[in-house]
């Protein structure tokens, strides 16, 4: 059944979804939309890495985002740069660096076009495979570190107070992001990692009353952007990435209109 | 180690700086099951940074701090909380420890605020907060409860209120209490042991004994010794004629 190409994007993208949802909660709850971008668009020298190593390109993201994640703390300890700049400094050079490497590398042709913004063409049986078992892994560690990780995202001294060690928990949460860039880049592209992460969270903000059932919304307009998404990819001969996120803007959109009414049926 | 089977949370000689600047400098305290140990003294004079150091939350300090439990409420005096979370007040209950549903309501009834139970957190006043802050410290069932100004914002009546509860739970629950307080009328009827800081332990003691101190006095003024249906307090705020405490 995974011969068809199609149907092969739809279960990929919807392995991702399941895992964006979650962590895009905690993404726009701990302001780490930025963060995010940094992460993604370090996974550009990954995928240079793989290349040239020809190693697996999801587990050279991975370790090329994480040790990014890994320095941007140390610079964050050792220099009087705020935080935003440190972000983008990162962010632009590692992109910058990446595709300096694919300029030397003239001798393998890059499809520049699907790196940055995804393609469903690319999706193999092997993808499937990381993305749900990678995604499962991510999904098991994030339940088992939610109660400090959630805890201290509401108050880290609260948490730290009553002895559920928030360090640990935003360590692992930020591999844990490393991660799921890795694993979804294949999809939505990294330009637009960070938009599938934030955009169904922002959605599903507008319209819950509890961080449990944002998260399910979340999951839910992830689900619906991926599927309207690839239909339209399919449709029109578009991208993926930037169909599945206009797919999910265009959810954002119509839960504004929502707010309203959900704030009546609460009073 | 432990000497005293009692001790939960010991602190030897401790102190905090920030940036070669001491926030507060050689304190030893000791708190025990069943008691209830006050720390007073004026704005500034590192009383919050104390229990920080207790908790555990500063952790480059100067000095020892031994903790026997792990089972501790916190009531902060500060709490930012960012509103991009849809957080109700039922959430934010369970924030460090899955409970029973009628544990959770059992401490919201106790703090009066059992009616707010699904309301948005952001939208609740001061002083219902405050009490939402206690009832989360106290359903845990602690051994330790450490309170840093837990009636702030609190109506009058609530706060006697609030005070004979806390009172209660201290021997209820066997827990050991360190609290901060403002209220020298509490600090006198319910504390075993009062702790008067400036900077440093300045005194300490039993209420009587601190309010005997010489230097207690300087810091405080003279009526504040006189078990105190009234006090002055020079540096930061004074007393309006219903008894309440009005900062400058």
């Amino acid at each position: 059944m995974f011969d068809d190409f199609f149907i092969r994007a739809l279960v990929a993208g919807i392995g991702v979804a399941f895992v964006t949802g979650p962590l895009g909660c905690f993404v726009i709850w701990r302001r780490l939309s930025y963060f995010g971008d940094t992460l993604a668009h370090s996974a550009l020298l990954g995928v240079t890495l793989a290349f040239t190593m020809e190693f697996n390109i999801a587990l050279s993201v991975f370790i090329i985002s994480s040790l990014i994640a890994l320095t941007l703390i140390q610079l964050q300890k050792r220099t009087n740069l705020p935080g935003d700049a440190l972000l983008g400094l990162l962010a632009h050079s590692s992109l910058a660096v990446g595709l300096v490497v694919i300029g030397f590398l003239t001798f393998i042709r890059f499809d520049i076009m699907g790196l940055l913004f995804g393609d469903i063409l690319a999706v193999t049986v092997d993808d499937l495979l990381i993305i749900w078992v990678g995604g499962a892994v991510i999904l098991l560690i994030l339940k088992l570190i939610w109660k400090p990780l959630f805890a201290s995202t509401v108050n880290y001294e609260l948490a730290e107070a009553e002895g559920l060690n928030p360090d640990r928990a935003k360590a692992i949460f930020t591999i844990l992001m490393a991660a799921i860039i890795a694993i979804s880049i294949k999809m939505v592209g990294l330009l637009l990692i960070t938009g599938m992460l934030i955009i169904p969270a922002a959605m599903a903000r507008n319209i819950s009353s509890s961080p449990q059932k944002m998260v399910i919304y979340s999951i839910i307009g992830g689900l619906l952007s991926v599927i309207l998404g690839l239909f339209t990819s399919l449709e029109f001969n578009t991208s993926s990435g930037p169909s599945i996120i206009t797919a999910a803007l265009f959810l954002f959109i119509l839960s504004l209109f929502n707010i309203k009414q959900s704030i009546k049926l609460k009073n | 180690m432990n000497a005293n089977q009692n001790i939960l949370v010991k602190l030897k000689d401790a102190g905090f700086k920030i940036n070669d600047k001491w926030l507060v400098q050689g304190v030893s305290l000791q708190v025990e099951k069943g008691k209830i140990v006050t720390l007073i003294g004026p704005n500034g004079s590192g009383k919050s940074t104390t229990a920080k150091i207790a908790l555990g939350i500063y952790k480059k300090i100067e000095g020892e701090v031994e903790k026997y439990t792990n089972k501790i409420g916190y009531v902060p005096q500060k709490i930012s909380i960012d509103w991009t979370l849809p957080l109700r007040v039922n959430d934010f209950m369970v924030l460090t420890e899955s409970l029973k549903n009628e544990i959770i309501d059992e401490a919201l009834s106790l703090t009066g605020v059992i009616h707010l139970k699904d309301k948005n957190l952001g939208d609740l006043s001061g002083g219902e907060f405050q009490r939402v802050l206690l009832a989360r410290a106290i359903s845990k069932k602690p051994e330790l409860l450490v309170l840093d100004e837990p009636v702030q914002g609190v109506d009058f009546t609530g706060e006697i209120a609030l005070y004979e509860l806390i009172k209660k739970i201290s021997d209820e629950l066997n827990c050991g209490i360190l609290l901060i307080s403002h209220d020298l009328h509490t600090v006198m009827s319910a504390t075993d042991h009062v702790v008067c800081l400036n900077g440093h332990v300045c005194c300490s003691g039993t209420p009587l004994d601190v309010a005997k101190n010489n230097e207690y006095k300087a810091l405080f003024g003279e009526q504040a010794s006189q078990i105190l249906s009234r006090y002055e307090h020079r540096h930061d705020h004074i007393h309006t004629d219903e008894g309440k405490i009005k900062k400058n």
